[in-house]
């Protein structure tokens, strides 16, 4: 009789953890045990606002737009990280999480420019009733200078809502640079390298994941920059292909934006296995030969401007 | 992790600071030269990622010895420690005692919070601005030296206002009390080292937790002994660790550093988890203005909180403490260390203590000027060589703690009643005071009253009589400050009000770090409400939107209410539910309990009158 022990061939799958049910505005829901109660409410269809979650990093909490009142809990707590538990009793659309909605959104815009951000954020501020003029016309701003120190993106912290992504994309959760930092504290707490030194003088690696989290535009292609300092950004006549990067054989999927039959940048979709929406300097800046223009460095966005002028439009609204 | 330093160096005698801390790095890996000559190899990376809790201590030191961290400090610190430096700048950044900036060798921080300026503070920054020049302005003094002041929150010495905190590059801090603009210039200019006396709380019939303070000499290991020290700790080893967490629970010892847990529950949980490593930190950062409670047990009894955490150590199986003690503090923190080197030497810190078979050791951290260290989750982040950002609970740190350990933060003032409730018993701790607030308690009494200091009373005794007790006038009160900052304000018709937990929350307030604040009939309190709101917008770490913007716009409401008058019409009933409703969200959906009550003593002063009539919003 043989002693030799059985290696199963692949791990036994983890027992099904049994499902977790709760109440979500009077619905009663059956959802798997570690789902947030995020997820818990996009499954019944409902719209929560969020603004520093994303789907590819772990939730930093810290906007706190997101949060729900939790029956027996003394503050609301935030949807995006809080995971559901058996008997929960949620609420998502009562007088408080309307208030700390309406709120969040308010201080936010009060403060931020946020006239690059997504039209969610413009639904939601509308939804809530979010007055961000009320406090006036001396209430305190983030407004300082861009910080325009390479050619191929800038940051313009005037629209930081300090959401923490680029910071985790850029360390641990995806690219592990560690470039960037939120540095100070309080209201002067904002994303700096060290010793504020240029791009060009950190560890920067310039993969761009941070300008593809960013939910505001304060990071940016210089060519997307450079197109809406002129108003001539838009994205109705632009053009989104989809490829496979050809510098080496990962195999990451690349969103080519093309307007004016240029590049004015690239991105890559967050739910793709293989890249989760992260890319390195190749695939994301590396399109200049595509477009064999003679001087890859400075020429292709001129070239765009140009075109963009001759087809007759002019500095309208960028969005 | 792959980690990318800048070319710039440290100066000498900065790596002297830096090596003498961390040990010279002795190989490429380690931040030695890039290149070594055994291995030829090029390297710019550290690897030694398990040292990141000693960068706070690395900045402290640098800070201490030279005056600021330079990029090359930063640097070498880095490579050493293997900290990426973004995220080193990012901590170095969070902190108001490190500077990344050149900043001279002295720097006076003279206090401007609520216990001072009304109390001779505001003539003090006005005569050190009359020497100095604007605060940051940077003076050449006559022996070669450079200096520069500013304002500062509340440092802990409310009972002795007005007060300084002397950051002095290469010498000792110093401490300044009562202080004159003279005695002010003179440590700025060299002439005077600086230097408070040692404290001697009010004497109050039974007194339990101060008896020693002010007696019995707080260097002296022996001298503690004789007065019975450590009798606590050989009872605790006859009983064991679980009959100890029993003694705890019969006590009813409720968390003295503001959120009244039940000490026991933490205790039991941290124990009842299989696997060690598991952590205690005493929390001893102390920045809640108007509290100076357990800088008066650490200065004055320091043997009395080392052997208490070993008493707490040993009952929830913990063989690493850490006191966490904010950095203002110089005269407890070598009170401490002194202390501990002592019980060490003796054999009752460090591996086998007192030869029962078990380790317990300690070690101090000091902060770095940041209020919100004082938050658990905040300080554990700050001690692990993080920003003091606070954490999201759940998970709480019973469960994931101190690098993700299960660990009990306690108060210094909880921690020493430990000692009476193993000396005596827990049942007969419990008799003192009431039901549910069990034991004395320690008070901060400062304002006016005719003897600020440290009163310990019984649970219980009614806030008139303890006014009274401190040579003060109760029908001359205009308003307490309660429990601090974090606290309300409450008026002349609450003066009825027993000192209990629950007598405060069933009045809508909380005793928070036991601070009695008293403002008198000339009192400003607009002025101090001022104060109070800049506080919370200077200190709020800035993680969380309510907090961050929300402290910025109740600053900027409560000084456009103030400037309407007190018999503000439209206007101030408009500024008014403003401040109300930002004190909504921040008390609903901010992170921690800073953003909580950031709005509530503010409120108070709003909902009592004490700011001018205002109508009621509707
Ligand atoms: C902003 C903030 C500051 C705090 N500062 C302190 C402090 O300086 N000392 C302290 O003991 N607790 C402080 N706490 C409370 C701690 O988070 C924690 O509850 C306490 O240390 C637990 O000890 P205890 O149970 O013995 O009271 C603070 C809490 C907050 C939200
Ligand atoms: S481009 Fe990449 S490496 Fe550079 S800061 Fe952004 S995420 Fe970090
Ligand atoms: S720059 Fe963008 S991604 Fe980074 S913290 Fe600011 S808003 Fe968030
Ligand atoms: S409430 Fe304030 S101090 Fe607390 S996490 Fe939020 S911003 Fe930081
Ligand atoms: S020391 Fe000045 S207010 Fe406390």
């Amino acid at each position: 009789m043989s002693t030799h022990p059985v290696i199963p061939r692949r791990p036994p799958a983890p027992p099904e953890p049994p499902p977790v049910s709760l109440t979500i505005d009077g619905q009663q829901v059956d959802v798997p045990a570690g789902t947030t109660l995020l997820d818990a409410c996009h499954r019944q269809q409902i719209d929560t606002p969020t603004l520093c979650y994303s789907d590819v990093l772990e939730p930093a909490a810290a906007c706190r737009v997101c949060v729900v009142e939790v029956e027996g809990s003394r503050t609301l707590v935030p949807s995006c990280a809080r995971k559901v538990e058996d008997g929960m009793v949620v609420q998502t659309n009562s007088e408080r999480v309307r208030h700390s909605r309406r709120m969040v959104l308010e201080l936010l815009g009060s403060s931020v420019d946020m006239s690059y951000a997504s039209s969610e954020i413009i639904d939601w501020t509308q939804r809530y009733e979010a007055d961000p003029d009320r406090y006036g016309e001396a209430a305190r701003t983030v407004e300082q200078p861009a910080k325009i120190d390479n050619a191929l993106y800038m940051r313009d912290y005037s629209r930081c809502i300090t959401c923490y992504k680029c910071v985790d994309a850029c360390g641990e959760q995806a690219q592990n640079t560690f470039a960037i930092t939120v540095a100070g504290r309080g209201f002067e707490a904002g994303v700096s390298t060290e010793y504020d030194v240029a791009l060009g003088d950190s560890a920067c690696v310039f993969c761009g994941n941070c300008i593809a989290v960013c939910p505001t535009g304060a990071i940016m292609f210089s060519s997307e920059h450079q197109l809406r300092e002129e108003g001539l950004w838009d994205e109705d006549v632009q053009e989104v292909t989809r490829t496979v990067c050809s510098f080496c054989g990962v195999g990451c999927n690349l969103e080519l934006h093309v307007q004016d039959n240029r590049i004015v940048k690239v991105t890559s979709p967050q739910d793709h296995e293989v890249t989760s929406g992260h890319l390195c300097i190749k695939g994301r800046f590396g399109y200049d030969y595509v477009q064999n223009l003679p001087d890859p460095m400075t020429t292709p966005i001129d070239d765009v401007l140009a075109a963009a002028r001759a087809s007759g439009r002019d500095g309208g609204p960028t969005r | 992790m792959d980690l990318t330093f800048s070319d710039a160096e440290p100066t000498a005698a900065e790596r002297a600071v830096i090596d003498g801390l961390l040990g010279a790095p002795d190989s490429v890996w380690t931040g030695a030269e890039q290149r070594s000559e055994q291995d030829l190899r090029v390297a710019r990376t550290g690897r030694s990622r398990e040292r990141r809790d000693e960068l706070l201590p690395a900045f402290d030191a640098v800070q201490s010895a030279i005056g600021w961290i330079s990029e090359g400090a930063l640097m070498h610190i880095c490579r050493q420690l293997g900290v990426p430096p973004a995220e080193a700048y990012g901590v170095a950044t969070f902190y108001e005692l490190l500077s990344v900036t050149e900043q001279p060798p002295r720097v006076l921080h003279v206090c401007d919070d609520v216990g001072c300026r009304g109390f001779g503070g505001t003539e003090l920054i006005a005569g050190v601005e009359e020497h100095f020049g604007p605060e940051g302005a940077v003076v050449q003094t006559s022996d070669g030296e450079s200096a520069t002041w500013h304002r500062s929150p509340c440092i802990g010495q409310c009972d002795r206002a007005p007060a300084c905190y002397a950051q002095l590059a290469g010498t000792d801090d110093a401490v300044l009390v009562e202080t004159g603009t003279d005695e002010a210039v003179a440590v700025l200019t060299g002439s005077s080292p600086g230097g408070a006396p040692d404290v001697l709380p009010p004497q109050v019939e039974g007194m339990r937790l101060l008896r020693r303070v002010g007696v019995v000499d707080p260097t002296d290991l022996d001298a503690y002994r004789d007065a019975g020290g450590y009798a606590a700790l050989r009872r605790a080893v006859e009983l064991g660790p679980d009959r100890v967490i029993e003694e705890v629970k019969a006590s009813g010892l409720r968390g003295r550093g503001g959120a009244a847990f039940p000490a026991h529950v933490k205790w039991s949980a941290v124990a009842a988890h299989a696997e060690g490593p598991r952590y205690l930190i005493c929390n001893a950062d102390e920045s809640e203005p108007g509290t100076f409670k357990d800088r008066t047990i650490m200065e004055g009894d320091p043997f009395a909180l080392i052997e208490a955490m070993t008493i707490a150590g040993f009952a929830v199986g913990a063989e690493q403490g850490y006191i966490y003690i904010r950095g203002e503090y110089p005269i407890a923190t070598a009170r401490l260390r002194g202390a501990m080197q002592a019980a060490r030497t003796a054999g009752m810190l460090g591996e086998d203590v007192l030869g029962e078979g078990f380790s317990f050791d300690i070690d101090l951290r000091r902060g770095q000027g940041a209020y919100i260290c004082g938050e658990e989750t905040a300080l554990m982040n700050s001690i692990e060589g993080y920003r003091g950002e606070p954490r999201s609970k759940p998970p709480f740190p019973t469960d994931v703690g101190l690098f993700g350990r299960p660990t009990v933060v306690n108060n210094v003032e909880t921690l020493v009643n430990v000692l009476p409730i193993l000396e005596e018993g827990g049942a007969a701790f419990a008799r003192i005071g009431t039901d549910d607030s069990t034991g004395t308690r320690l008070f901060c009494l400062s304002g006016a009253v005719d003897t600020p200091g440290v009163y310990e009373v019984e649970s219980g005794m009614i806030l008139r009589d303890l006014i009274s007790l401190a040579g003060g006038e109760p029908a001359q009160v205009s308003a307490v400050l309660l429990g601090g900052a974090a606290g309300a304000f409450v008026g002349p018709g609450d003066l009825d009000l027993p000192l209990t937990f629950e007598d405060a929350r069933s009045a809508g307030l909380g005793l928070g770090s036991g601070v009695v604040m008293v403002f008198g009939p000339s009192a400003d309190l607009g002025d101090a409400t001022t104060r109070i709101a800049r506080f919370f917008r200077d200190e709020s770490c800035g993680q969380c939107v309510p907090c961050r913007v929300g402290t910025v716009r109740v600053e900027e409401a409560l000084g456009r209410f103030l400037a309407a008058g007190p018999r503000a019409n439209g206007a101030g009933t408009r500024e008014r539910r403003l401040i109300e409703e930002l004190d909504l969200v921040m008390k609903d959906a901010s992170i921690c309990g800073l953003g909580h009550t950031a709005g509530t003593a503010i409120r108070s002063a709003l909902d009592l009158g004490l700011l001018g009539k205002s109508e009621v919003p509707a």
